[in-house]
């Protein structure tokens, strides 16, 4: 008999597929908890008897498995190329093969010749991803499958990133909705993700083999696809070989390599191989002996407060609640301040259920000798915590944070708080907060990273962490997102790192990433003198040793390090008077539920969580402005530059066709450069007899209309947007559509020169190169120069001439419409911009704080902005852009080539903010935007130069605004210390 | 357009004395020779060689981290050799290459100081180098006989890369043809090292020279599979950014074909032109442009007539062909960063019968989203057999992960 073994190691698991004869003899598949070669070696190893003195072929395939080959010199087939090869032979029929594994995703299409595609860098819906999910909602893996086949509804998650994904999860969970459909919805977003991600505007159709171990287990995930790709159960196929495919190409590969090994020297190879120096580079240790270790140890012990014995205090006592993202932690203070009970613990998807325990135990354990005087809750789940149990204080995290620590050390002076899902940081002067920095969606390493990491690898954290204490050699893993740490350890597994040395490597990349990405610090003396270091992830000493080396500083950690929002609450809550707080009584008849609604109060259409308690109180969240907890809208006269805009646009689109409208319809995408623009373009083509039709305000659905065309998923999401808007335009059955090519933008004379950046300027043939749908229509992207009126012209006339000469449009015509354009144009920037000075007069004649939220034209956006121009009025600012009040002040110089007229006005507003106290900057980015990482730096410093706060909000598909709402209210909370 | 704000330390000609210029590596043969070309005019230019994973890092903690890749590299390198002690921080300076185009790249300058700032050299002044004199440095003039022997430097490193990619897959005696090419790059330094001018024919000589030289290489008579490297200009030659593409791809069995400089730089040239025509800009300086233009399409011509005259070895495309390729993809108006000419560069491979291509570019990098990315789709549907992969390069990007997806390009290439 004729044997070949394949072996195929991915990023998680290791799969041996024999075949003898061309059939499958034996497979195995094993999770190898990173343990790559010594695991794959015990699966051959169990494989001895049964090929005993025999002769066979074998190749490997797999990620993981490249390193090995390698060493060894074993024949590697490439495992895209592998399972295309198994699929030709056993589905010859097959259209299309999706397979989804630990971290890598791969579409193959045989219709029309071959083509493989795998996943980029940046994608986070796979394997990992899953299990990462399943972490989170404190579910096994297979239980989570379970749930999600009995789901309601599907919520939007953002399904790009892995880590967007968590930030839209996370809310959902603390504000009560159920696990079922959160299951599902992360199912959906891995759907997602592959179509949009990989498919990239391919129709996936016909007869589709579903592969890889996420497939196999997952019904739920199967479900998702099929009924998202609309696919019988003829058409989809999931095969039972559907874990092993690519070991079994790696097999069929061995066949034709020709040569035979036996299993003793296969075996010899592999062991010779265990154990391999590392060639990926490494860092220092984070003890050089136990001594070090020791002392170390020692000084951080001094740092404890003081407790008292519950069962021996009598009197008044307070209490405080921090219900973040990932944990819920309560404290009890006595009137001394003494703690008197405490509690840490994963909030397990319902963090409701769990502080209704703890009251309990509170409420049990106090009896009639302690008196509840006052409570506070600080946290993500402030909101629905407070509401549930009339807790008396809701407190902003970063201002509890301040207060627990200050406590602690008077003195001190920056404030870094890891916790599990956030990276808080701020510098304190003069005994006020001074500047706040929160991570982003790509420095986003904390807390919970490290842990799910721990758990991938068969750990609990505790001893994950200790293990890293002991590395000799600590893994540099880097300091990006989460998803190329994930495969920067795939390296390292690739090249031998232990478990100890991953765990060191791990604490090193979270601390590089808060200092280098967060705090943006280039020494130590930028952050402070007196540092507390505090949150869950510094109970980790590897990760404390590691930023007391990063920094060569020594540092202070609260021995409650994971306490301290909840210790900071529990000292604010003691400016209670009276408390509210549920009683002891009430709390056994308390009850809650959670129901999903669908806002109608407009086109937003939020998504609604509905909390019920006893006596039918509600918490209603999920809604982006007042309307959608049954209120009106707040202050309807409060200035809203963004709004403003967005009616002027739409009224704009909305003007009744002229009489002469004869020439056709014209569809302007209301989206990138559009949005300023826009006025100059209606002018000329209403002017020359067009219809001119615009699409719609963007929504959600906008985005997911044309998200399956988009070639590149690491794009702004404003560039992303314009697909649906193309769509939705060609639905309206427009004769034509226009976006120019505009290298340069207006000339306001303020800069070194006047670009557009690349994606606003040339998007067009992106989208020309890549939207089937345009084909129905005329696509008009001529390259113009709108800083000639001359050139505008000729441009446009050469446009019309050889896209449109049936219509035949004179020159003369072009000439009186390009002026009715710019007269349109100069009407519509005259208009922001009195708006803009109406707003100022406003909030200052009624007491009212402003924010500059600047960005593009483009974030005035209802969907790309989220809603965060009504949050912040619904917090008391008036809202400005930044190019309504750019001309208020005088010429900004920067440090930076100013080279885009969209920026150039970012400068100015910074230098108005900082002429006026009563004005604060928030800067909007959108994730990717390359630009702004020249532009963020520079606002900042001029801000920070001047003793203001910097804020930024970078913002992509995510529809939650938690995080958005904990910064602005810091802002508040800062401002108003 | 405003008066331009004067924020930075000129090199002036009393540094010019006896300051060393930090040249970064982009590509080790041309920037060689620019060296030699910089000392000719009285500059104590360096070029830096430095590899290794402190470059990175250096780089990441003086930058935000959501800037390209390139000059996150470029300011570690300085950085690292500013810190290294090897050279005398106040007698040294930088130059930077600036194309004052509207991508994020002419920003490197400024990223550069303000990097230099946070670390404690704000005096280092740094050059920009550019042919729209985005900066003055009166110590540092670009004349005319400079852009001369520059162009001469490219020529003779465009040709010398293209012989030694044709050369080495086939080599029999391993490591003859990167000997052979690193032997002329010496030649050629000492050579353009005289303060005589440099005469024409004596470059065409040396063309046939050189070509000879590589022609004598034993060769096998094998085929190998080819393989085109485009993509963004820093991450595509550079081998400290790109993880040695080139050494993988050749390891691999694989004949790496990569457009050579002169291409960029014609298309600089050719941008101006096109605003003119296309945007009626900048109408007063475009008859020079157009000399420029011509002279050197002139000097690339000349030399695809001698390759072609003396060996078989594959010429590169003449530039104005390259141009056509584009029409029905992409305007030739799409002009920032690599723009147009990334489109082009990946037809002119197809049209040379080279059907894998590599398209490299840094995580994020805006203008290939559209032109490199972007264009995969239409150019796939155009030439069917067509096999590209777009591979990012990022600080935090693993080897493992390019290396699998090269790996598939390759298991699916074509010939």
């Amino acid at each position: 008999m004729q044997y070949s073994l394949g072996i195929d190691i991915g990023s998680t698991t290791v799969k041996t597929v024999l075949i003898g004869d061309g059939t499958v003899l034996y497979e195995r598949y094993e999770r190898h908890m990173s343990q790559v070669r010594t695991k794959t070696w015990e699966l051959l190893e169990e494989m001895h008897p049964l090929l005993e003195g025999k002769k066979f072929a074998v190749a490997l395939s797999g990620s993981a498995g490249l390193g090995l080959a390698e060493a060894c010199g074993i024949p590697f087939v490439q495992e895209v190329f592998a399972t295309g090869e198994v699929v030709k032979r056993k589905e010859p029929d097959a259209t299309a093969v999706i397979e989804l594994g630990g971290e890598d995703a791969k579409i193959i299409f045989f219709e029309g010749g071959t083509d493989e595609r795998m996943n980029g860098s940046c994608a986070g819906g796979t394997g990992a991803f899953i299990d990462q999910m399943a972490t989170l909602l404190n579910l096994e893996p297979d239980e989570m499958d379970r749930l999600s086949l009995s789901h309601t509804r599907i919520y939007p998650i953002a399904s790009r990133c892995g880590v967007f994904a968590k930030t839209d999860i996370q809310p959902l969970l603390n504000q009560g909705a159920k696990k079922e459909d959160v299951a599902a919805s992360i199912y959906q977003a891995v759907v997602n993700q592959t179509i949009a991600g990989l498919a990239q505007g391919r129709k996936i159709r016909g007869k589709v083999l579903f592969l890889g171990g996420p497939l196999y287990y997952c019904q739920g995930l199967r479900e998702r696809f099929k009924e998202t790709l609309k696919l019988s159960d003829e058409e989809a196929i999931f095969p039972d070989y559907g874990r092993y495919a690519v070991a079994m190409g790696a097999a069929l590969y061995a066949e034709k390599t020709g040569s035979l090994t036996d299993m003793d020297t296969l075996l010899e190879q592999i062991k010779s191989k265990l154990s391999v120096s590392g060639s990926t580079n490494r860092l220092p240790p984070l003890f050089a002996s136990r001594e070090e270790y020791d002392a170390f140890h020692e000084r951080h012990a001094k740092a404890d407060v003081a407790k008292k014995a519950i069962e021996e205090y009598s009197g008044k006592a307070y209490l405080g609640i921090d219900c973040g993202s990932t944990t819920t932690k309560i404290v009890l203070l006595s009137e001394d301040r003494e703690i008197l009970y405490s509690y840490y613990s994963s909030n397990r998807g319902n963090p409701v259920e769990i502080v209704r325990e703890q009251l309990t135990t509170v409420y049990w354990l106090c009896g009639d000798r302690i008196h509840i005087a006052g409570s506070a809750v600080t946290g993500y789940g402030e909101e629905l915590i407070r509401h549930a149990f009339g807790v008396d204080l809701g407190v902003v995290e970063t201002i509890a944070h301040y207060t627990a620590a200050k406590h602690f050390l008077p003195e001190v002076d920056f404030i870094l708080d890891i916790g599990g899902q956030d990276i808080k940081c701020f510098r304190i002067r003069n005994g006020a907060i001074d500047s706040i920095m929160l991570n982003e969606a790509c420095s986003s390493g904390c807390g919970s990273f490290i842990e799910t990491f721990a758990r991938s690898m068969g750990y609990e954290i505790d001893e994950f962490a200790s293990k890293g204490l002991l590395s000799p050699a600590p893994v540099n893993l880097g300091s990006r997102c989460t998803v190329f740490m994930n495969s920067s350890v795939k390296q390292s597994q690739r090249d031998g790192a232990t478990v100890e040395d991953i765990s060191a490597g791990l604490s090193v990349s979270v601390v590089k990433n808060a200092i280098y990405k967060v705090i943006r610090a280039g020494s130590a003396d930028e952050l402070g003198e007196h540092i507390v270091v505090q949150g869950g992830t510094f109970y980790n000493d590897a990760v404390l040793r590691a930023f007391e080396q990063e920094l060569g500083r020594t540092v202070i950690r609260p021995a409650i390090a994971g306490l301290m929002g909840a210790y900071g609450a529990a000292l604010y809550s003691m400016r209670v008077k009276e408390s509210t707080l549920l009683g002891a009584e009430a709390l056994t008849q308390f009850t809650h539920t959670s129901s999903s609604a669908v806002c109608k109060g407009c086109t937003n259409h939020c998504h609604l969580t509905v909390n019920t308690f006893s006596e039918g109180k509600k918490f209603i969240s999920g809604n982006q402005c007042q309307k959608g907890l049954g209120l009106k809208a707040q202050s309807d006269e409060t200035p809203n530059l963004h709004a403003f805009k967005r009616s002027y646009l739409t009224e704009l689109g909305e003007k009744a066709p002229a009489d002469g409208a004869t020439r056709g319809t014209v569809g302007l995408p209301l989206a990138l450069g559009m949005y300023e623009l826009l006025p100059l373009w209606h002018g000329i083509f209403t002017s020359l007899g067009f219809r001119v039709v615009l699409s719609g305000m963007s929504t959600k659905r906008t985005y997911e209309k044309g998200q399956f065309s988009i070639p590149s998923d690491t794009a702004c999401y404003p560039a992303k947007l314009m697909h649906g808007h193309i769509e939705e335009l060609v639905e309206r059955g427009v004769d034509a559509i226009f976006y120019p090519c505009l290298s340069y933008n207006i000339d306001e004379k303020e800069s070194d020169n006047y670009y557009n950046c690349p994606v606003v300027a040339y998007y067009s043939e992106l989208l020309g190169g890549n939207m089937e749908s345009l084909n129905a229509v005329r696509f008009l992207y001529p390259y113009l120069n709108i800083n000639s009126r001359k050139e505008l012209v000729r441009g446009l006339s050469r446009m019309f001439t050889e896209q449109l000469p049936d219509r035949k449009i004179g020159k003369g015509e072009i000439v009186r419409a390009v002026r009715r354009g710019f007269a349109e144009y100069e009407a519509y920037m005259n208009a922001v911009r009195a708006e803009g000075e109406r707003a100022l007069a406003w909030a200052r004649a009624n007491g009212k704080r402003i924010m500059i939220l600047a960005g593009r034209p483009y974030h005035a956006d209802a969907e790309i902005g989220h809603g965060i121009d009504k949050l912040a009025v619904s917090l008391g600012f008036a809202v400005v852009s930044e190019d309504s009040i750019c001309q208020l002040t005088e010429h900004q110089p920067v440090r930076v080539l100013n080279q885009w007229t969209y920026h150039a006005r970012l400068y100015r507003a910074a230098r108005y903010a900082s002429e006026h106290s009563d004005t604060e900057l928030v800067q909007l980015v959108s994730f990717g935007c390359g630009v702004d990482a020249i532009t963020t730096d520079e606002v900042r410093s001029i801000l920070e130069k001047n003793g203001k706060f910097y804020t930024q909000i970078k913002i992509d598909e995510i529809t939650n605004l938690g995080a958005v709402r904990i910064r602005l209210r810091s802002l508040v909370g800062a401002l108003e210390q | 357009m405003k008066k331009k704000e004067q924020n930075y330390i000129p090199f002036t000609e009393e540094m010019k004395k006896d300051y060393t210029v930090l040249v970064p590596n982009m590509l080790p043969m041309h920037f060689t020779l620019i060296c030699k070309v910089f000392r000719n005019f009285g500059i104590r230019a360096e070029l830096l060689t430095t590899q290794g994973q402190a470059i990175k890092d250096t780089g990441l903690k003086y930058t935000h981290n959501d800037t390209c890749y390139p000059a996150i590299l470029v300011i570690g390198q300085f950085l690292d050799a500013l810190q290294s002690g090897k050279y005398d921080p106040h007698k040294t300076a930088l130059i930077m290459f600036q194309t004052g185009g509207g991508c994020r790249a002419s920003n490197y300058i400024n990223l550069i100081r303000k990097a230099l700032e946070k670390a404690g050299y704000g005096y280092v002044p740094v050059i920009s180098m550019s042919l729209s004199g985005l900066e003055h440095h009166p110590g540092f003039r670009m004349s005319v006989p400079m852009v001369r022997r520059l162009m001469y430097a490219v020529l003779y490193a465009d040709l010398l890369m293209l012989l030694r990619n044709q050369c080495r897959p086939y080599e029999i005696h391993c490591g003859e043809s990167e000997a052979l090419a690193q032997k002329w790059t010496d030649r050629l330094a000492k050579e353009m090292d005289t303060g005589n001018r440099i005469s024409y024919r004596k470059v065409k000589e040396n063309y046939r020279k050189i070509l000879q030289d590589f022609d004598r290489i034993p060769r096998a008579e094998i085929k190998k599979v080819r393989v085109g490297i485009v993509g963004e200009i820093f991450v595509k030659y550079s081998p400290l950014a790109n993880n040695s593409l080139e050494e993988f791809l050749v390891k691999e069995g694989a004949e790496v074909t990569v457009p050579g400089l002169l291409d960029f730089c014609l298309y600089c040239v050719y941008n101006n032109l096109t605003d003119t025509k296309l945007l009626g800009r900048n109408k007063g300086v475009y008859p020079l442009y157009r000399i420029a233009y011509r002279f050197f399409l002139g000097k690339q011509q000349d030399l695809i007539d001698i390759i072609e005259e003396e060996t078989e070895f594959d010429p590169p495309t003449s530039f104005e062909h390259t141009v056509s390729l584009v029409r029905g993809y992409i305007g030739i108006g799409a002009k920032m960063g690599e723009g147009w000419l990334l489109t082009a560069e990946m037809l002119e491979l197809a049209d040379k019968g080279i059907k894998n291509i590599v398209c490299t570019q840094p995580f994020g990098c805006l203008p290939n989203h559209i032109c490199g990315k972007g264009m995969m789709r239409p150019i796939k549907e155009k030439n069917p057999d067509i096999n590209i992969v777009a591979i990012d390069y990022d600080a935090g990007a693993t080897a493992v992960n390019q290396e699998n997806r090269l790996k598939l390009m390759l298991a699916n290439s074509k010939d």
